[in-house]
């Protein structure tokens, strides 16, 4: 168990709802929803969902903590926002989900291997370093998330869309060694890194 | 000279009506035919000019009687208002010329509908005498109100600020009602976010200020008799001391009682002090005096609040009420929210629902404050409740679909309101009449434990205000909510249907402006809804009475009594001048000065009838005057034809139906019959409430009739036909001319 | 069009709706306001127009974010004071779509056709994140028609009740979670093909980009035989403008856009 995960545990003892509502991004909003479950039935990943929305908001109500933060139904979010436009109480429904996500993966209660989790980190990764996506790097190091024999399996099986989107010069072969970027990567590193530390401490409680 | 009658016809050509019909030969009908000793044509009619003209004709020449040939009755009739004179009216626009078709092939029939049109206008007015109201009652300003709580109160105000002296009868010591008991109400201002002050005190306050309230405490009614304007009410005290009152209107407040929960075993509620009902919780909430609420059996401040709703509610399981509150789950979150700010943000309030109420935009903004606070809602059915010095309440979750408990330290169980009314009159009325020995005793067990009566009236049709269902008092749901079956007396507030305080407040109100206008009414002699302003009232023709007593036993407002000679005593401000009376009569002797079995008989038997090598057929309708007639009117706005073979008559209520108008029809040639009155049943919209029930059952009799003269049956049809029903009405008509076709016309041709 | 667009410099990539995962909120937040803080320093006074989608929608939230949460606002700002900028909000944030749509019309599109696109059948996927949670002003969520508006103004048959209109496509879960995905996909073209599209057209980068080029594995995986084109929005305005196919991009396209080449080389 992690650190921050028994600091919170012991934090929010008789409250889950608490504990997300200071936590977690719009949270304060998860006590409005009135459990109409339109958001359930407007899903376009719907029957892959474990807990739809509505159900994810009646168990943190009922305090049932891990069972939210270990579940990967957050993870099926396509950020389609439906859920969001067709909500009767306008609950942001969609970044709660995001919220709720991102929060179980920093107490690290998000499930092991969770494909749109590693995803989400590997583009975030490629983001930092220069700024800007390189869609082949990106690709590429999806792949081999699993390990090179994986990687290469995987790149098999991609190979015919690799070489389509190459063929019409969608993708460019070059962008392995360097591709592009802003030009301060530093001064956007810094920011990222301040604005990271801002929000740690938040979750911490020391912000 | 006063006796003389005098009649005058007036045919409008404008509107397309000049256009498409002969006026000249309409005008020639209606003085050679229909007997108008003069006939003018106007070119506009209900402009001013054309106006001024009949009322010249009126005062100058002395016309007692007019007919007028122009659109609609229910069209231009602030113009053609002429109170003055007896008056009927030909449709010629709505009833000819807009429902066919401007074609020369049609030319002949469209101007055949028209001169029948003239015919029935002109037969009819002969018949009609100008109502000229009836002296049975003088103004009586009154108002008695029923009831001392919210509802009672309000409509006491409201009627004492409009000025009228109000009798208010209260039969405990104390004004109040339940809210006088009540920490708080639920919001009735924007934003509709906390619970607010009940202002019962300052209500009771101002009525005892008031010097036109006179309040009578632990008082019962042991005697109302007579009718709107001069109804007699004997009050009694506890201490035995009587009062007679005379009244102008009656406004019966009486609320509710609550549902007793302690027949629901898993509930617990007789096992302990702390499984509470709602209401109890309110005057746990008033004894905190400000301060945290406590729990009833130790004194401790209450932490942890399970509120249980919808406790013996909407529910088919004998001995539960089979409807809903509707308001049981605005009353958890109002007291989930005072728990709140009495016993802190700490105190846990949990309300478990299946299907949460919060009606309106307050009742969502109410809702979405108790979340906003940290209520928790949870929908779950409650299976138990286990009594202990901490209570455990067993639940299924039914979003997370388990079994589960949760430990509360109070349980509050929302049990729902039961109709505080008077017996059923027509039960009472059906025991008497029984003759069936196993009827009479389930009759006599329902009576046994039926509650005592409140008004005590002295009427034919029994001692209180007619149910609807389930005890609430029977009220026209749709059109007009207070309108009881007995008139000049309104019925308003939770006997009426559960509701909140605001809304006993509104019905009160508008119960109070009804009664007002009820006395007024009754002192001019005018008719209260729907005919409101009417002016005639039933008579009979004493000498063919023969006592059968079906007008006393089927007016659907129990107008009508029966004196020692079981002659019927009509009560004229008691009627709403629907004619069911007129209908029931099986002797004829029942009328009215403006509509009687003559003003329709002679309308349909002055239709020309053509021979039968003609081939023309006429196919007689009957509409209400409140639903049909008015859907066929729009029919025709919208341009829809109906066939040229119907002749329609407007009727008041199809319960004013006389039986004698189908046998007359069917022997004069008619080949079909078409009646249309509204919905009845416990969803009813008849405007008179039984009154097209009591027509389908009368005409399903009218089979015998027609096998005795050998005809189909299908020649008469009865339907239910709303105002909305503006596209099926026509449609009808075209039915039975389709079915005529199909079966051939009538033999009865001469 | 009499519009100049001039590029942020040094703008950044948005996090599009997958960044989240990685960057949580505030510092998701950042990127937007480091792009917004660049225009309102480089390019001060003028509007934000985004051609993508997610970038769009990134950036619109996050102005509103930092509007309505003054906290969050104080916060950015000190994230991007280590890159010495100032986020002050005051940029105006739209959609090229919104350009098009309200600012020259459909009209003005028409009036500039120079090879109407007529006898093309087009499917208007508008796809989410144009649409929900902002959306294009007095559309609605559910059926959307600027896009049919567009496809018309072109002199094309648009497809008003295309089923799929607003059905995702899986988004960013197309890399992730391709089973998912693809099933979507397959279903937004397989109603094109029921509504006998001859293409689709999109307003959304990435939409354009899964819908098109996962065909071969949806044909392979549901016994299919997909070889819809699906193409950007504006490659249909270049071509009806006049513009040549090499102008119009549609040598990029992995599924050729036969009949609007035909039309482009007409």
């Amino acid at each position: 168990m992690s650190d921050l995960n028994k600091v919170m545990i012991e934090k929010y003892r008789t409250s889950f709802l608490r504990e997300v509502e200071a936590n977690v991004e719009e949270g304060e909003w998860v006590k409005m929803c009135m459990q109409c479950g339109v958001c359930a039935g407007s899903c376009p990943l719907g029957k892959h969902w474990d807990h739809p929305p509505q159900e994810i908001f009646m168990m943190i109500r009922a305090g049932k903590r891990d069972e939210v933060l270990t579940s990967d139904s957050m993870w099926m979010c396509t950020s389609c926002y439906n859920c969001i436009a067709r909500c009767p109480r306008g609950l942001p429904i969609t970044h709660i989900m995001h919220g709720l996500a991102v929060y179980s993966k920093r107490l690290g209660l998000a499930p092991q291997k969770q494909p749109t989790a590693e995803f989400s980190q590997i583009f975030w990764d490629n983001l930092m370093k220069k700024g800007r996506v390189n869609e082949l790097k990106l690709g590429l190091s999806l792949y081999f998330k699993d390990g090179f024999g994986q990687g290469v399996k995987n790149a098999m099986a991609n190979q015919k869309l690799g070489q389509n989107m190459m063929k019409a010069k969608r993708m460019n072969p070059m962008e392995f060694f360097g591709g592009h970027g802003v030009k301060d990567t530093s001064g956007l590193q810094k920011m990222i890194k301040k604005a990271q530390e801002i929000e740690d401490a938040k979750v911490q409680g020391k912000g | 000279m006063a006796d003389e009658k005098k009649f005058a016809g007036y045919i409008c050509t404008g509107c397309g009506i000049g256009d498409r019909l002969d006026a000249s030969q309409l005008e020639m009908i209606a003085t050679r035919e229909g007997k108008m000793q003069s006939c003018k044509q106007h070119e506009m009619l209900c402009s001013a000019e054309g106006v001024q003209m009949i009322r010249d004709d009126i005062a100058d020449v002395g016309a007692t009687h007019i007919m007028i040939a122009a659109c609609s009755r229910r069209a231009k009739v602030e113009a053609f208002n002429f109170t003055d004179v007896a008056m009927s009216r030909a449709n010629l626009r709505e009833g000819v010329i807009w429902v066919r078709p401007d074609a020369p092939e049609h030319q002949e029939t469209t101007q055949e509908m028209a001169d029948d049109y003239i015919r029935m206008a002109c037969a009819e007015v002969k018949y009609m005498t100008k109502p000229s109201g009836s002296s049975e009652q003088q103004l009586n300003r009154n108002i008695l109100v029923v009831g001392g709580g919210i509802t009672g109160m309000t409509a006491a105000i409201e009627a004492a600020t409009a000025g009228y002296p109000v009798h208010l009868v209260e039969k405990t010591g104390a004004l109040g009602g339940h809210a006088a008991n009540y920490y708080k109400s639920i919001p009735t201002r924007s934003p509709y976010a906390d619970p607010q002050d009940t202002g019962v005190e300052k209500m009771i306050a101002d009525i005892e200020a008031n010097d036109l309230i006179t309040v009578y405490l632990n008082s019962s009614i042991t005697k109302t008799d007579g009718a709107p304007g001069r109804f007699s009410v004997d009050l009694a005290t506890e201490s035995g001391s009587t009062t007679n009152l005379s009244i102008g209107a009656i406004i019966q407040a009486t609320g509710f009682n609550l549902y007793d929960p302690s027949n629901l075993s898993q509930f617990n509620y007789a096992n302990s002090a702390d499984i509470i009902t709602n209401e109890e919780m309110e005057k746990l909430a008033k004894e905190a005096n400000g301060g945290p609420i406590k729990r009833p059996s130790d004194g401790k401040p209450v932490t942890a609040v399970a509120f249980v709703q919808n406790v013996g509610q909407n529910s088919k399981a004998d001995g539960q009420l089979p409807y809903h509150n509707g308001i049981g789950d605005l009353i958890a979150i109002k007291q989930a929210l005072y728990l709140k700010e009495l016993n802190g943000d700490d105190c846990d309030t949990t309300i478990f629902f299946d299907n949460l109420r919060t009606p309106g935009a307050a009742g969502e903004d109410f809702y979405r404050s108790g979340q906003q606070k940290m209520v928790t809602f949870t929908k779950g059915n409650v299976g138990e409740v286990v009594p202990g010095s901490t209570l455990e309440v067993k639940f299924k979750d039914l979003i997370l679909n388990e079994d589960t408990s949760m430990q509360a330290d109070l349980v509050v169980l929302d049990v729902g309101m039961v109709p505080n009314t008077g017996p059923d009159p027509y039960a009472q009325l059906a025991y008497e009449e029984t003759e069936d020995e196993v009827e009479k005793a389930k009759l006599k067990a329902e009576l046994d434990v039926a509650p005592p009566s409140i008004l005590n009236l002295d009427y034919r049709q029994g001692t209180d205000l007619p149910h609807l269902r389930y005890g609430f008092t029977d009220s026209h749901f749709i059109c007009f909510p207070y309108e009881t079956r007995r008139t000049g007396i309104y019925a308003a507030g939770p006997q009426r249907r559960p509701m909140d305080m605001r809304q006993a407040a509104d019905d009160a109100a508008g119960a109070a402006m009804k009664a007002i206008q009820a006395a007024e009414n009754a002192g001019q002699g005018r008719a209260a809804h729907p005919r409101v302003g009417d002016l005639s009232y039933p008579s009979f023709r004493k000498e063919g009475c023969t006592q059968c007593k079906r007008c006393t036993v089927e007016c659907p407002f129990g107008a009508i009594n029966e004196d020692e000679q079981k002659y019927p005593q009509f009560n004229e401000a008691r009627c709403r001048r629907c004619g069911t009376c007129m209908g029931a009569c099986p002797v004829r002797v029942i009328s009215f000065e403006n509509y009687s079995i003559d003003t329709v008989g002679q309308q349909l038997k002055n239709v020309d009838m053509p021979e039968e090598f003609d081939e023309k057929p006429r196919i007689l309708v009957l509409a209400c005057e409140n639903d049909a007639y008015p859907a066929l009117d729009q029919a025709s706005m919208n341009g829809t034809e109906i066939n040229p073979w119907a002749r329609i008559i407007p009727v008041r209520c199809l319960g004013s139906v006389s039986l004698s108008w189908i046998t007359d029809a069917l022997n004069s040639g008619y080949d079909g019959i078409v009646l249309m009155g509204c919905q009845k049943g416990d969803d009813y919209q008849c405007h008179f409430v039984r009154g097209s029930a009591i027509a389908h059952e009368r005409m399903s009799k009218v089979g015998d009739t027609l096998q005795s003269l050998n005809l189909e049956p299908e020649r008469v049809e009865v339907y239910e036909v709303a105002i909305t029903d503006v596209t099926r009405a026509p449609k009808l008509i075209n039915d039975m001319a389709e079915t005529v076709e199909r079966i051939g016309l009538s033999p009865f041709k001469f | 069009m009499g519009i100049q667009l001039n590029e942020i410099p040094d703008w950044n990539c948005c996090g599009a709706s997958i960044g989240y995962g990685g960057g949580g909120e505030l510092p998701r937040l950042a990127l937007s306001a480091r792009n917004i803080a660049l225009s309102e320093e480089h390019n001060p006074g003028q509007q934000i127009v985004a051609t993508c989608a997610a970038c769009w929608l990134a950036t619109r939230e996050a102005k509103e974010r930092l509007h309505d949460d003054q906290q969050m606002f104080k916060d950015a700002n000190a994230a991007l004071a280590e890159a010495g900028l100032m986020y002050k909000g005051q940029a105006e944030v739209r959609h090229m779509v919104e350009v098009l749509v309200d600012d020259i019309g459909f009209d003005a599109l028409k009036a500039k056709v120079k090879k109407p696109l007529e006898g093309l059948k087009i499917a208007g996927y508008v796809g989410c994140q144009t649409n929900r949670p902002f959306g294009i002003a007095g559309e609605s969520f559910e059926n959307p028609m600027y896009l049919d508006n567009i496809v018309e103004s072109v002199g094309a048959e648009s497809i008003r009740t295309y089923e799929k209109k607003v059905q995702c496509c899986g988004g960013a879960l197309a890399f992730s979670e391709p089973e998912k995905s693809q099933e979507m996909i397959h279903g937004i073209i397989e109603a094109a093909y029921d509504n006998g599209a001859d293409l689709i057209t999109t307003p959304c980068p990435l939409c354009q980009a899964n819908v098109e080029i996962y065909q071969d594995q949806i044909n392979e995986k549901f016994g299919t035989k997909f070889n819809m084109p699906v193409v950007y929005y504006s490659q249909l305005l270049d071509v009806a403008f006049g513009r040549s196919a090499a102008d119009a991009a549609l040598n990029g396209q992995i599924i050729k856009a036969k009949k609007l080449e035909d039309i482009a080389n007409k």
